[in-house]
């Protein structure tokens, strides 16, 4: 286990090499500067911002600096707000981003397990009809419509929750639901499909034979087996729920670091997108090798290698 | 559908089935999916209208603005209604959802060529070959691929080519670890020692005799690829990175509506939901399929 857990360690390194290497490179490779502003900054300004900021330097050294730096997680101040560093940043929009990824993660896997072992429990009865055409339509509508959809209906029209901003336990039920949504629906299809699996296999008709009561089968024995497909798409989901929450933190105009990545590159602050982007992959690989661990930990036939 | 094969196994009637050939029984399997069908249908209605928009009688010009009539809402006239500039909704919701389709289709094809002749080597190659090509494939599986996209649609041009190119780049990976699988189970295969056998080149079996075995898997999933590029081009274009003005596609119309939809809410509720329909239509038709393309997996 731990000889794993290392080897898994060290592979993150080549990894997230390659993704600050093409980061930095795709960053200084693109047309036009940071400080190339509407207004004309004279030729000794920007000569001095560049010496500030070592962009002056042979691009070997920059990157080789930035590599050590980005090492230590310290990307330096960003390019639009000076007197902040990155790491600063970050750090500040971290909290509300993972409150808010944490509740959505939390609400898909409250509602959608029990959603999935309904529709199995009642295969190919209109309760499992019902349950998946339903999973089907919250997989197929996007966040970035149905946060607008939401807001118009229990913002602007019932007046229940607030529209926008983060304040008060009120203002966290639509973007977590917003969020959450598509998680929701597939983790109870991906439910599911595995119970349906695991119903037909022997050990739960042993469990049956034994004279246990149905909610023990399948609450006890079934479940354990066939949540597994869904404990193996968490790593993806923890990704997409990253992703889905710049688009939710833009709507709902939530101060998290997914809003910050959107600004960032459009600012072309290059600090703070690489710092962003690097900050990001280590927290996805972080949370894939959890995910495996957890694998391991559910289902004993699973050899970690 | 499970109980009736298990009846059908018990009683033997299979033995006056008459010889059906995997597609003929597929698209039978397909039919009697009524949901499958109708999204079918639907999704044929939309493309056609999309396609036809720019010949379609009476509709109007998706840039002809009417100032003095502004965003008004849906009338017999303009169906959804019209924007700001008084362009009507119902135009700009087609000739958005050209774009839509045409991005989905083509970042699907991108990923299909890719992915189809990447997992087809890999398998048929095996070996340490096939060992290098795959632990390529799960390094870039844990990138964040969605950030790079943005860095490339942020840095570089805005153009929808650069679209193409980013959305199909992020979605090849699974077409080829899934038709990789496939091949490595058919390659030692009869047929393809039979077409060695008769002097076939490698690439010869590869493109003649394997990758068309694995058609089915490969459409099941190309089926569930278009509404993810399209999804995922919405949603660039939703953050102000993907399809540029004039241009429009569902993203940038649901953009631009969610922002005055305290005012005006037709204007993100049509594109929304043509967006949505579409995808589900997708969705469902890509599930139907799966079920009549895998016997195996009947459930």
């Amino acid at each position: 286990m731990t000889t794993y857990l290392v080897r898994r360690v060290l592979l993150m390194v080549p990894t997230l090499w390659a993704i600050a290497t093409l980061t930095f490179f795709l960053v200084r490779l693109a047309p036009g500067g940071p400080f190339l502003a509407e207004k004309d900054i004279p030729a000794p300004i920007v000569a001095q911002l560049e010496r500030k900021y070592g962009l002056d330097r042979p691009l070997g050294e920059q990157y080789v600096r930035f590599l050590a730096n980005a090492a230590r997680f310290d990307f330096g101040p960003s390019y639009r707000f000076p007197a902040r560093p990155v790491r600063e940043i970050i750090l500040e929009g971290l909290p509300v981003s993972a409150e808010l990824g944490g509740w959505a993660l939390l609400l898909a896997l409250l509602l959608g397990v029990p959603l999935g072992v309904v529709a199995a429990t009642r295969h190919n009865t209109a309760a499992d009809h019902a349950a998946m055409g339903l999973a089907l339509a919250g997989v197929s509508v996007p966040g970035f419509v149905l946060g607008p959809a939401l807001v118009l209906l229990f913002s602007l029209t019932l007046f229940w929750f607030p529209p926008a901003l983060w304040q008060g336990p009120g203002s966290r039920v639509l973007p977590v639901v917003t969020l959450a949504t598509s998680y929701t629906a597939y983790i109870a299809r991906l439910t599911r499909g595995g119970m349906l699996e695991v119903l037909r296999q022997d050990f739960v008709r042993t469990a049956r034979a034994k004279g246990l009561p149905e909610r023990a089968v399948v609450g006890k024995h079934a479940l354990k087996v066939g949540v597994l497909p869904v404990v193996s798409y968490l790593g993806p989901a923890a990704a997409g729920i990253v992703m889905g929450s710049i688009a939710v933190e833009t709507i709902f105009g939530i101060p998290g670091t997914g809003r910050y990545l959107v600004n960032a590159a459009f600012n072309r602050d290059y600090t703070l997108v690489m710092g962003v982007v690097l900050f990001y992959a280590v927290l996805l690989m972080a949370f894939n090798l959890l995910v495996d661990v957890a694998y391991t930990w559910l289902d004993p036939r699973v050899e970690l290698g | 559908m499970s109980a009736a094969a298990e009846s059908w196994r018990d009683t033997g009637e299979a033995l006056e089935a008459r010889a059906t050939s995997l597609w003929g029984d597929a698209w039978r399997r397909l039919r009697r999916n009524r949901a499958a069908v109708a999204a079918a249908a639907a999704l044929a209605t939309i493309a056609l209208a999309a396609c036809l928009a720019p010949w379609l009688p009476g509709l109007a010009d998706p840039t002809a603005q009417d100032l003095a009539l502004g965003a008004a809402p849906p009338t017999p006239a303009h169906w959804f209604g019209t924007d700001e500039l008084g362009r009507d909704l119902f135009a700009r919701v087609l000739w958005g959802g050209r774009i839509s389709l045409l991005v989905g289709l083509i970042g699907t094809l991108v990923s299909l060529c890719i992915g189809v002749t990447y997992g087809a080597v890999a398998g048929y190659a095996g070996g340490r070959t096939d060992d290098l090509m795959m632990r390529v494939v799960d390094v870039l599986y844990s990138l964040p691929y969605i950030f790079l996209v943005i860095l490339l649609l942020v840095f570089f041009s805005r153009s929808i080519v650069m679209l193409f190119v980013a959305l199909g780049l992020v979605q090849w990976l699974t077409m080829a670890r899934i038709v990789r699988g496939q091949v490595l189970s058919l390659r030692s295969r009869e047929f393809v020692d039979a077409a060695r056998a008769l002097g076939a080149t490698d690439a010869g079996i590869v493109f003649r005799h394997v990758i068309p075995n694995t058609l089915g898997p490969v459409i099941v999933y190309a089926t569930l690829t278009v509404p993810a590029v399209i999804l995922q081009e919405a949603f660039l274009s939703f953050l102000g990175l993907g399809v540029q003005p004039p241009s429009a596609s569902w993203g940038t119309l649901v953009a631009d509506g969610a922002k005055v939809m305290a005012l005006f809410p037709w204007l993100v509720i049509f594109p929304g939901a043509a967006l949505s329909l579409t995808l589900l239509c997708f969705n469902f038709l890509g599930d139907g399929l799966r079920d009549a393309l895998d016997p195996q997996d009947r459930r």
